[in-house]
C-alpha cells in the first residue's frame, strides 16, 4: 500500500554521551515526534543546548494527525517552517454537517479577515514531523536514533536516565527533562504516574486513500450517511491527492476482520461511488480515550503532549493541544535555565496547560457524546436536534460535529494581572492575542510575526510619544529580562529606536480595544498578560514580576 | 414573521463569559444528557415530561408555548 515512503534517519553510536560517571546536559527531550521537536526548536531558537532522544528511526507511520489549527500554525510560524507546512497542507475554513444526505450545518472556523493564517490546514503527520526534523537539525539540535531510554531515576535537581541503543546501555544525566513519548508514554508508566479518565467504547476505521477529486477544501461530516447507515463519517482533503476518511464501526466491530481490504473497500465505494479509482495508503482502526495526568510536572521531570493527555479526535485536539504545551513550557523552562526565573515558574506550565488539557477533554468528550449517543433518550435528543437544525438557527448551534482546536483563554492564569482599567473586547488577560495586519517600516505585515520572542508590549499612540514614555519604553527593553516595547499607531510615525506597527485599518484598535495610551504586557507565548489605558512603569514592572513567578507563596 | 418564539441561539449564564460561541449550549445539551444518566428509558420519558412542565410553567408566555408546541409538532 501507499505512495509515501518513510525517511530513514541515521542512527549514530553514543560513544560521545558514554562517560562515568555520566555526563550531565542541561536539557534532554525524550520523543521526536511533533511536540518533543517543536520543544527541541523552540530551545535552540532560545540558545539551549538540547538533546533529543527517541526510540525509531523514522517519522510517524500511517495516518494520524492530520488538522493543525490556526494556532499551531502560528506557532510553527515562530518556530520557522509554517510556510512550508501551508505550502504543502490545505488550507481550509469550512465545515459542512450532514444528516442522511442533506447539509444540516455550516461552520467558518474564521470568518472575519484580518489573519495571516487560516483556520485549518490538513497535512499528513509523517509531513510535519519531516519538517521539524530538518528545521530541528539546522538549528544544531543534537537528535539521536535509536535510543530508547528504558530508565528514569528523579533526583532533587536533575534526572538520571538509562538509554539503550545498538551499542548498549548507558547512563546519562538532565538538569531538566521533557517527556514527549506519546499516549503510551513508557516514561510515565516506569514512573508509576497517575493518568485518568474515561475510555469510549466505540472503534472507528481510518482509510488513507489516494485519488483525484474535486470535493473542495472543507471538512464534511455525516451522520447517517445512505452509504454507511446509524454510523458516522468524517472526509479530510489532505496533500498530493491523500483523502483521509473515518468510518464510526461501533464498539461490536472486529478490528482485525474491518482492516481487511476486501472490507474497507467496499465501504470505500459506496461511499465514493464505483466509478472512481482510488488506492488505499493506509487503514487502521482505533478507540480512544480522554484522559490526562493529575500532574504535568514531577520537580525536573515535564510531560507535554499525548504523554500528559489525551483527547478523542473530534476536534483535533491532540497535535494541535501538545504544540501549545511546548510553546507554554518552553518560554518558562528558557527563563529558570538561564537564572532569570525561579522553579515556581514551571508550576505554571502545570496549572496553565492542566487547565486547557480539561477543556480540550471537555469539548472532545462533549462532541463524542453527541456524536455516540450512550442511551435511547441520548440518540433521540441528537436526532431531534438534527431535525430542528433544519428550521432553527439555535439547533444549529447545538449540532457537534467536532468543535474544532482553538487556544484556551487562560483567564485563571496566576501569571496575569487583573485589569484595573474599563476594556470591551475578547483580549483580557489571559487570552490568546488575536492577529492583524500591519505595516512595519512601509511592508504590510502581521502583529503575531512581530512578537512571540520574549515579553513584548504594546503601547498604543496618536501621535510620536512624549520623550518620558520613550524613556519607560527604553528602559523595558534594557530590563534583565527585557520586555519588546512596540509602538502602534494609526497613522506612519517615525520613532527613532523604536518598531512602530502601522495599523491604518483600524484592526488592531478595534481587536485590542485600544485608545491612545493603551498598553499591553504579553507572554512570550502570545498571550496577554496585563492591559492599562495609560502607560505605567510601576504598574508594569508589577505585571513583570509576576509574570516570572513573583506571584506569592500561595498562588 | 413576527413570532413570539425565540430560536436564535439563546444560552447564556449572568456573571459568565463565554469565549467560544458554541460554549453555553455545549454546556447545556451536556447537563440534559447527564440528567438521564443511569435512566431506564421510561424513567427518561417521565424525566423528559417534568423538565417540559416546569419549563413551560417558567416561560408562562402562552403565545410562546403554542409556537413552541406548533415547532416541535412539525416534523418535515
Amino acid at each position: 500500500m501507499g505512495a509515501y515512503v518513510n525517511p530513514i534517519y541515521p542512527y549514530k553510536s553514543p560513544t560521545d554521551l558514554m562517560a562515568t560517571p555520566p555526563q550531565r546536559k542541561p536539557l534532554i527531550v525524550i520523543g521526536a515526534g511533533p511536540v518533543g521537536l517543536a520543544a527541541a526548536i523552540d530551545a535552540r531558537l532560545q540558545g539551549l543546548s538540547v538533546l533529543v532522544l527517541d526510540d525509531d528511526k523514522t517519522v510517524s507511520v500511517g495516518s494520524r494527525a492530520v488538522c493543525y489549527a490556526k494556532r499551531s500554525l502560528e506557532i510553527l510560524d515562530r518556530l520557522g517552517i509554517a510556510d512550508q507546512a501551508c505550502g504543502l497542507g490545505v488550507s481550509w475554513n469550512i465545515g459542512r454537517t450532514f444528516l442522511e444526505e442533506d447539509e444540516v450545518y455550516q461552520f467558518n472556523l474564521v470568518p472575519d479577515a484580518g489573519h495571516k493564517r487560516p483556520g485549518m490546514i490538513n497535512l499528513q503527520q509523517y509531513h510535519v514531523e519531516e519538517m521539524l526534523i530538518a528545521r530541528a537539525l539546522e538549528l544544531g539540535a543534537d537528535i539521536r536514533w535509536q535510543h530508547k531510554v528504558t530508565a528514569v531515576t528523579r533526583h532533587d535537581d536533575h534526572a538520571t536516565l538509562t538509554v539503550e541503543t545498538p551499542d548498549g546501555p548507558f547512563d546519562i544525566e538532565a538538569d531538566w527533562l521533557v517527556v514527549a513519548d506519546g499516549a503510551r508514554s513508557p516514561i510515565r508508566r516506569h514512573l508509576g504516574l497517575d493518568i485518568e479518565g474515561r475510555v469510549f467504547q466505540d472503534r472507528f476505521l481510518i482509510a488513507d486513500v489516494i485519488m483525484k477529486a474535486d470535493y473542495p477544501a472543507e471538512r464534511w461530516f455525516w451522520f447517517d450517511p445512505p452509504f454507511h447507515p446509524n454510523q458516522s463519517v468524517l472526509l479530510h482533503k489532505q496533500s498530493n491527492n491523500v483523502w483521509r476518511i473515518d468510518f464510526q464501526l461501533g464498539w461490536d466491530a472486529d478490528p482485525e476482520e474491518e482492516k481487511k481490504p476486501e472490507k474497507v473497500i467496499p465501504r470505500l465505494q459506496a461511499m465514493l461511488g464505483d466509478d472512481r479509482p482510488f488506492e488505499l495508503e493506509w487503514v487502521s482502526i482505533y478507540t480512544f480515550q480522554c484522559r490526562r495526568m493529575t500532574d504535568f510536572r514531577h520537580g525536573r521531570v515535564l510531560f507535554v503532549g499525548d504523554a500528559a493527555h489525551q483527547v478523542s479526535p473530534f476536534g483535533a485536539r491532540g497535535a494541535n493541544s501538545g504544540f501549545q504545551d511546548a510553546d507554554d513550557l518552553m518560554w518558562k523552562l528558557g527563563l529558570v535555565i538561564q537564572g532569570q526565573a525561579s522553579e515556581k515558574l514551571l508550576d505554571t506550565y502545570a496549572m496553565d496547560r492542566q487547565f486547557a488539557a480539561d477543556e480540550n477533554i471537555m469539548n472532545s468528550t462533549r462532541s463524542t457524546d453527541f456524536i455516540t449517543p450512550k442511551s435511547r433518550t441520548s440518540k433521540t435528543f441528537r436526532n431531534q436536534v438534527l431535525a430542528l437544525a433544519k428550521h432553527h438557527p439555535f439547533a444549529r448551534k447545538l449540532v457537534n460535529s467536532g468543535r474544532l482546536s482553538v487556544p484556551s483563554f487562560l483567564t485563571g492564569s496566576v501569571l496575569n494581572t487583573p485589569d484595573a482599567d474599563p476594556f470591551e473586547g475578547n483580549m483580557v488577560p489571559g487570552a490568546p492575542m488575536d492577529d492583524a495586519p500591519v505595516q512595519v517600516n512601509g511592508q504590510d505585515a502581521w502583529l503575531l510575526d512581530q512578537v512571540g520572542r520574549g515579553f513584548a508590549a504594546l503601547h498604543f499612540v496618536d501621535a510620536t510619544p512624549e520623550a518620558r514614555t520613550l524613556a519607560t519604553l527604553q528602559a523595558l527593553r534594557q530590563a534583565t529580562v527585557p520586555v519588546d516595547s512596540l509602538i502602534v499607531s494609526r497613522q506612519p510615525l517615525q520613532v527613532p529606536g523604536f518598531k512602530v506597527l502601522v495599523d491604518a485599518q483600524d484592526w488592531m484598535a478595534k481587536r485590542y480595544d485600544a485608545t491612545p495610551g493603551t498598553t499591553y504586557l504579553l507572554r512570550p507565548d502570545q498571550h496577554v498578560l496585563a492591559r492599562w489605558r495609560t502607560l505605567d512603569s510601576t504598574r508594569l514592572q508589577a505585571a513583570l514580576s509576576r509574570a516570572l513567578g513573583q506571584f506569592g507563596p500561595q498562588a | 414573521m413576527n413570532t413570539a418564539l425565540k430560536t436564535d441561539p439563546n444560552f447564556h449564564e449572568a456573571g459568565r463569559r463565554f469565549f467560544r460561541d458554541f460554549a453555553p449550549g455545549d454546556e447545556f445539551y451536556e447537563h440534559l444528557i447527564d440528567a438521564h444518566n443511569g435512566l431506564s428509558d421510561e424513567q427518561s420519558e417521565a424525566l423528559n415530561a417534568r423538565l417540559i412542565l416546569l419549563l413551560a410553567n417558567h416561560i408562562g408566555d402562552l403565545r410562546v408555548l403554542r409556537e413552541a408546541l406548533q415547532a416541535a409538532r412539525q416534523t418535515d
